[in-house]
């Protein structure tokens, strides 16, 4: 059961997300030398480090699919990744806005944080094709596990080759945090804590979305009278199991 | 209140960067109410298939092992309350 304990979930996103507007606008001071603008970092640094974050657990989901070739490993895997993707392209937007309002530019490309950003991006946006390409579900299922535990092994080298660059033009906010006054701190960990529960909370709806729809799928068959559960069609998602409903016939598409 | 929460409020310089940090806002925004609508229409559509299916359960064609599925699943995923207009299931909520 997905939707267990979704309510809680979802009311804790909203007051975190509440309290860190609160703190955002109201608390945290103005930033010395861009001003109201490093307000932007309380989104877009929890977006990216959510969204890395995300990567990294897909393919620790991934990992748990290979070993015990249980489907619903490879579907929190698929809604990690899909969620991270989501939050990824937020963060493009949102960093791409604060360069326009402090450096002028919506894009530069000699700065080794965002190129790198942009490539883990593009990287796994070729996840959804890849599983779309693969029509045999079993077959898709272990090709993109293994696709997310290399790509997921591939974000925190990543991110440590960028660290280790020369090249310092991106603000840090991660590593000197210790340097941010109390009230910076504060704010922008209860962004990113918000944030956090806001990408858990999004999962949670997914999969508990697909499960639904997948117990009402295997209803329909059982009611339909059909022997053999009809084709599912091509579909990137993987076919979740319903609970509670025996598993289709071998051969049929789930 | 509204109006004491703003006069508290440091001043905010919404003249220069304002507009950018109302974008960033804004974008985080505009993406839950894209996911909200997205689940808004899944979840239209799942209802939507759940009456089909309660109908094709009382058809008196449907045969027990329909029945029988549908006294399954309600066990499993759903609390037994009785739906308008509809009796409700056997040995729902046992």
């Amino acid at each position: 059961m997905y939707g267990k304990g979704l309510r809680a979930l979802s009311i804790s996103t909203v007051v975190a997300m509440t309290v860190a507007l609160g703190l955002v606008f109201f608390y945290a001071p103005l930033e010395a030398e861009q001003g109201f603008l490093q307000k932007i970092f309380y989104v877009h640094v929890p977006l990216a480090i959510v969204s890395l974050s995300g990567f990294v657990i897909g393919g620790l989901l991934a990992i748990a699919h290979l070993r015990t070739r249980d489907p619903r490993w490879d579907m929190r895997s698929y809604v990690a990744i899909h969620m991270s993707l989501i939050f990824g392209l937020a963060t493009l937007i949102t960093g791409s806005i604060w360069a326009k309002g402090s450096w002028g530019h919506w894009w530069v490309w000699n700065e080794p944080t965002l190129v790198s950003f942009l490539i883990v991006f593009l990287l796994y946006a070729t996840y959804q094709p890849l599983r779309f390409a693969i029509e045999d579900p079993e077959r898709q299922s272990r090709y993109a596990s293994v696709f997310a535990v290399t790509a997921g092994a591939f974000v925190p080298l990543n991110f440590i080759a960028v660290r280790a660059s020369t090249a310092y033009l991106h603000p840090r906010v991660l590593g000197s945090t210790s340097n941010l006054p109390g009230s910076m701190a504060l704010t922008f960990v209860v962004s990113l804590a918000a944030i956090a529960l806001l990408f858990a909370t999004l999962c949670k709806y997914e999969l508990t979305a697909k499960h639904t729809r997948a117990q009402v799928r295997a209803l329909r068959r059982r009611l339909g009278g059909e022997a053999r559960p009809s084709p599912r069609g091509r579909s990137a998602a993987p076919a979740a199991p319903p609970a509670g409903i025996a598993a289709p016939a071998p051969g049929g598409a789930p | 209140m509204t109006g004491r929460l703003i006069a508290a409020a440091p001043a905010l310089p919404l003249h220069t960067a304002g507009k950018y940090v109302a974008g960033a806002f804004v974008v985080l925004f505009a993406l839950v109410l894209v996911y909200l609508a997205i689940m808004a229409i899944r979840l239209s559509r799942i209802e939507r298939e759940l009456g089909e299916l309660l109908e094709l359960s009382e058809r008196p064609d449907s045969g027990a092992g329909a029945g029988a599925a549908i006294r399954t699943v309600t066990r499993e995923s759903t609390p037994a309350y009785p739906i308008e207009g509809h009796p409700p299931l056997q040995g729902a909520g046992k």
